[in-house]
């Protein structure tokens, strides 16, 4: 274990290097640039014996190591925004064909109209593309999951992407802790091939096959449920962790929720923020508490409704819109908590948007809001309190 | 390496009966003579179009991946590297094979991209002039005046109106990117393809073989004249069959005197309504009178 002082994405690339990736192929973008060219240097410096792609293209970024992959070997591949608008396809074919491929994903919003800086924006609108999707707070927390969503994929074969806060948290450098190869190899052992089908001249297999319809919802089940069962081995991987090296991860982090009245609910770095004032608002009395969500998909619902368990008001927070609905977290909670015999209100806030400082006055404003509900007053259900109103 | 005899060829087949291709496809024919020249000992990637739906169901005795539409290459990188990083890979023969749409429109970029970064593996495109998988509409390589569910005969307008020289030339922008073997093909010749595959596989890097594949279905013609065709679109000198290697082209099966265009053009529906229009004839006519100045020099 050392102490290092590494940004997002050179806890990324680190930890891409510990997992002895040998097939990288990625396409620049911002913010997710840098991940890469920290690992093309480990290569050329021979600290990484691992071949680099340096394609013309995200869509085939996707696509090589999707090849790589069904050869048998461990992939690595980054992107945003964009980049990751343009893999969309190479998305629900990786995740179809069944590959552990893991990818880190520095969120950035979509144009138009341009904007470079974070919001969820991207990899939400991919949510269902079959791939797993775990969120962090901090270049720390890219570490840990890009390690642990080698071993969850590699287990449950479904693709994984880590998402991180573009800048926020991709740019700037944190005091973290890396472990070192020994201890990652005995935590993420060579992948066991004999799981899955491979390319092999010696065993001929045909991939890609057509489904026809009485069998294809036979094929999305299975997709579905894998993920469904994947919390075991999120959960177990986690867990595992959490023994060996100090930090344990779960599916959702609940912060004081268990008498919480109000529950924020969130995704990235704006936990942390959030975390800060719900401390604050404690002091002051409030009955308060943080859903911090950890992973996305599969979504945490079990997680949920026990954050929720006390709680007369949620506020879903989320840095993303559905354009004409509500924020893309805020369906996903509503579903989770509508078996309930009585429902919190649920309220959902969209802040943060291309890269919209999330400050503690944004979240506090929240707080307004939702102490309003409580008293009984009538709220707008999608609010936008960081935006300029124009009605 | 020396001329491949049909007696030297192989009696194995590497694709099983029974394919959903229809009765004279010619784009089966180009995979079936590239496995006989490659053997068993090759993966195949193959990206969406006809040739992908007729290997459904365990058609290729080899392992084949259909892939995406504009991703064969690609996807073909990602192999070759990883095969090389576990040191697997052997003799193995990497095999892409992709249509003229997948090729010269959707793929350009993959095929590109693969061929600039030097990956080592054999392209081959079986080219039927158009989309067919989708029930023939126009391609980038679609000759001029065909007529296709795209460029349909109108009262008006009759067919694809592009010129012939406007066609995407793919063999010569392969070239262009320095791969070390760029050769083009017509099911017509079978040992020349053969010949073709086999020397793209000795060749380290990208190599690129462009088949000319006629397509009974897309072309309105009749099953039993499929051969035929892909040798007559040499005889006339509408394709011409080459390859080039250190930057030197050598020409197989030039023909000495050329056939007039009509006993080609006569044989298929989509050119029909050209048989009795002078100036469009006169286009095709000229496009290859021009090419064969150039050749001759
Ligand atoms: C991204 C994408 N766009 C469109 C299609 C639909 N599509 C499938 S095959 C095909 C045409 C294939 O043409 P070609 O490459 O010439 O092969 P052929 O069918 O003629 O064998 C099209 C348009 C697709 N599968 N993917
Ligand atoms: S439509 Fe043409 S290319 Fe497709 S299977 Fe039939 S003959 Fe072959
Ligand atoms: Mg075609």
């Amino acid at each position: 274990m050392t102490e290092v002082f590494f940004t997002g994405n050179r806890a990324a690339a680190e930890a891409a290097k510990l997992v002895r990736t040998q097939v990288v192929a990625a396409y620049p973008i911002t913010p997710q640039t840098s991940a890469v060219e920290y690992i093309s240097q480990f290569i050329n410096n021979g600290e990484l014996k691992a071949n680099m792609i340096r394609v013309e293209s995200e869509h085939s970024a996707l696509s090589a190591v999707v090849g790589a992959s069904i050869v048998g070997a461990r992939t690595f591949t980054a992107s945003s925004s964009q980049g990751l608008q343009l893999m969309s396809e190479g998305l629900y074919f990786a995740s179809g064909m069944r590959l552990p491929l893991v990818m880190a994903i520095a969120n950035r919003t979509l144009s138009m109209p341009v904007n470079i800086w974070a919001d969820h924006q991207d990899s939400m609108v991919n949510r269902d593309s079959g791939w797993m999707q775990i969120y962090c707070a901090n270049a720390q927390e890219v570490f840990d999951n890009i390690l642990q969503a080698y071993k969850i994929a590699e287990e449950v074969l479904m693709p994984a992407m880590v998402c991180y806060d573009g800048f926020i948290v991709s740019h700037v450098a944190e005091r973290m802790e890396i472990i070192d190869q020994e201890q990652t190899d005995m935590f993420l052992p060579e992948p066991d091939l004999t799981k899955r089908p491979l390319m092999d001249p010696k065993n001929p297999l045909q991939f890609g096959e057509v489904v026809y319809p009485d069998w294809y919802p036979d094929y999305e089940y299975k997709k579905h449920k894998a993920l469904l069962d994947s919390p075991k081995a999120i959960m177990d991987v986690g867990r595992e962790y959490g023994e060996l090296f100090g930090r344990s991860y779960g599916m959702v982090e609940n912060y004081k929720t268990d008498d919480a009245e109000i529950v924020f609910m969130g995704l990235g770095s704006l936990t942390s923020t959030t975390q800060w004032v719900v401390n604050d608002l404690r002091d002051c009395g409030s009955k308060v508490g943080l859903s911090k969500i950890r992973v996305f998909r599969p979504f945490p619902d079990k997680e949920i409704v026990e954050a929720c368990k006390n709680a007369k008001v949620i506020a879903v927070i989320d840095r993303d819109i559905g354009y004409g609905t509500s924020g893309m977290l805020f369906p996903d909670v509503t579903r989770a908590l509508y078996p309930l015999a009585s429902r919190p209100k649920c309220l959902n806030f969209i802040i943060g948007l291309g890269g919209k400082d999330i400050t503690p006055e944004t979240i506090k404003n929240i707080h307004e809001t939702c102490e309003k509900a409580l008293e009984g007053k009538e709220v707008e259900t999608v609010n936008w309190p960081d935006a300029r109103k124009y009605d | 390496m020396g001329k491949t005899k049909i007696k030297d060829l192989t009696d194995e087949e590497y694709l099983h009966h029974g394919s959903l291709a229809c009765a004279g496809c010619g784009a089966l024919l180009a995979f079936r003579h590239a496995l006989k020249a490659l053997g068993p000992n090759t993966i195949t990637i193959n990206s969406t179009g006809c040739m992908a739906v007729i290997m459904q169901m365990g058609v290729p005795k080899v392992p084949h991946f259909h892939v995406l539409f504009e991703n064969g290459p690609a996807v073909m990188s990602g192999v070759e590297q990883a095969l090389d990083i576990m040191g697997k890979r052997g003799d193995t023969n990497l095999l892409v094979v992709v249509g003229d749409g997948g090729t010269a429109d959707i793929g350009m970029g993959s095929l590109s991209g693969a061929v600039e970064r030097g990956h080592d593996f054999i392209y081959l495109c079986y080219d039927n002039e158009s989309y067919m998988n989708t029930g023939g509409q126009r391609s980038g390589t679609t000759p001029f005046g065909a007529a296709t569910t795209t460029t349909p005969v109108g009262s008006v307008v009759k067919g694809e109106t592009r010129p012939m020289e406007m066609r995407k030339d793919v063999p010569e922008i392969m070239i262009a990117h320095g791969a070390p073997y760029v050769a083009t093909a017509s099911i017509g010749y079978p040992l020349d393809l053969i010949d073709k595959v086999k020397k793209a596989a000795t060749v380290r890097g990208p190599s690129y073989v462009h088949v000319f594949a006629s397509c009974p279905a897309g072309w309105r013609s009749d099953a039993k004249d499929s051969v035929k065709l892909a040798k007559l679109a040499v005889q006339t000198g509408l394709i011409v069959l080459f390859e080039h290697e250190n930057g030197e082209r050598t020409f197989q099966h030039l023909p000495k005197k050329r056939k007039p265009l009509r006993e080609y053009l006569e044989l298929q529906g989509r050119f029909k309504h050209l048989l009795d229009d002078e100036d469009a004839t006169r286009e095709l006519e000229d496009y290859v009178e021009g090419k064969f100045k150039a050749i001759e020099g």
